[in-house]
């Protein structure tokens, strides 16, 4: 069991040090054509392990961006947020976004949520949770750029580069 | 399928004014037309300019010189002028819950961005077949070319967690802003009280213009529990989203059952 685990981990692994973006505070903003740059190990918070729950994901027709929005499945950098570590993963078809997936979900994430009653029915209505959203661009309280390397704009937007 | 799932599509990304802001074209020409990059140049290159001259972070900026008596209005380059307007028709149409005129002196900057944004994005528009948006820190101008041409899917951020979506709303032409605290902490203020308010967690509007989407969601914001109601009569060409602090916990499963009407006003 504990062998799986570590195979899966592996694979996820390998495909966030494909496709994380920089997220070192000292870092600017890619540049158009730039292409994201990979985490060295120790900073993917996968191998810390504990904390969250890593799931494990099917990347069929993994490319790099910058592939002029052709397609390909792209992973964000894992983000610390006040719940635990989150990571998301888009796929893009056609130039557009198919899916994004959380890669991983910090354990606190399924207990009740606390969104209000009014904005719950919303996202059931629309079958617009993250995990099956088509969009192409994201509307936020202004984020920094720090906050920006964790977006989901950024994933978009790295999708299109070049 | 839609046609534009299969239109080629490019992104652009540079930093100004202290925040990510990012160029989408999709259409026939955006890999191949020759004028194409130099017109996003010139996006990035006008939202420099609008920064040098109105940022409150550079000390050389027409706004603080003129906050400092340096610089007469009249002197004031025409965008600061116009602005200074803005302002003042901001703080009118939203009694007073939008106001520049802030402690520390003339402060635009809850104006300043959605404006530039918008004007920058009016040299995209004039690409030729061409869809268009420019989304700055999470405020969007967008449009689409030909009347037949889908819209651009604009996702609403979970402000509790920021890889998750609200909801997803097509636009075709306008804005689309969101003012709260997740980003950047409390930094919105109620001017009639002092008070920060903590009512709400985002208040997101969609409509014709990029400009006042901005204004009236953050003065919504500052309005706090009854922003929805204020908004009807005072913004009623948008439509809103509102994300309250301390709303009824809905459990995970089963909400799909509950009787609540959106908080999406039409």
């Amino acid at each position: 069991m504990r062998k799986i685990a570590v195979a899966i981990a592996s694979t996820i692994c390998g495909l966030v040090l494909l496709f994380t973006y920089p997220t070192s505070t000292g870092q600017t903003v890619a540049a158009a054509g730039a292409l994201p740059v990979a985490l060295p190990p120790n900073e993917s918070s996968l191998s810390s392990g504990g904390v969250s729950a890593p799931l494990p994901q099917t990347s069929n027709s993994s490319s790099g961006p910058g592939t002029g929005g052709a397609g390909g499945t792209f992973a964000g950098s894992t983000s610390k947020t006040r719940y635990g570590p989150v990571q998301v993963q888009i796929s893009v078809t056609g130039g557009r976004i198919t899916a994004a997936t959380l890669l991983q979900v910090p354990h606190e994430a399924g207990r009740t949520d606390r969104i209000n009653s009014q904005a719950v029915p919303i996202l059931n209505q629309e079958t617009v949770q993250a995990q099956s959203a088509q969009i192409d661009t994201v509307s936020g309280a202004t984020y920094t750029s720090d906050g920006y390397m964790q977006s989901l704009q950024s994933a978009i937007d790295a999708a299109h580069l070049g | 399928m839609t046609a534009g799932m299969e239109m080629p599509r490019r992104s652009w990304v540079e930093q100004i004014m202290g925040m990510p802001i990012s160029v989408h074209l999709r259409g026939p020409g955006v890999s191949t037309g020759p004028g194409v990059a130099r017109v996003v140049a010139a996006v990035f290159e006008q939202l420099r300019q609008v920064d040098h001259l109105m940022s409150t972070y550079r000390a050389d900026s027409e706004v603080i010189r003129h906050r400092r008596g340096e610089l007469t209005l009249s002197r004031c380059h025409p965008w600061v002028r116009e602005v200074v307007e803005l302002c003042e028709q901001a703080r009118l149409r939203t009694d007073g819950y939008f106001d520049a005129r802030l402690p520390g002196g003339f402060d635009p900057s809850g104006l300043v961005k959605g404006w530039a944004v918008e004007r920058a994005a009016r040299l995209l528009a004039g690409i030729d077949a061409c869809d268009y948006y420019l989304n700055a820190g999470g405020d969007i101008a967008l449009g689409v070319a030909a009347p037949d041409a889908p819209g651009w899917r604009v996702g609403i951020e979970d402000p509790r967690d920021p890889t998750r979506i609200l909801a997803v709303r097509e636009a075709r032409c306008g804005g689309v802003a969101t003012s709260g605290s997740a980003a950047r902490g409390a930094h919105i203020v109620d001017p009639h009280t002092g008070r920060r308010p903590d009512d709400l967690l985002a208040v997101t509007l969609i409509g014709p213009t990029l400009l006042w989407a901005d204004v009236y969601a953050t003065a919504a914001f500052a309005r706090g529990a009854d922003a929805l109601h204020w908004l009807r009569t005072h913004a009623p060409a948008y439509e809103a989203l509102v994300v309250y602090r301390d709303g009824r916990a809905a459990p995970a499963d089963g909400a799909d059952q509950h009787p609540e009407p959106p908080a999406w006003q039409a």
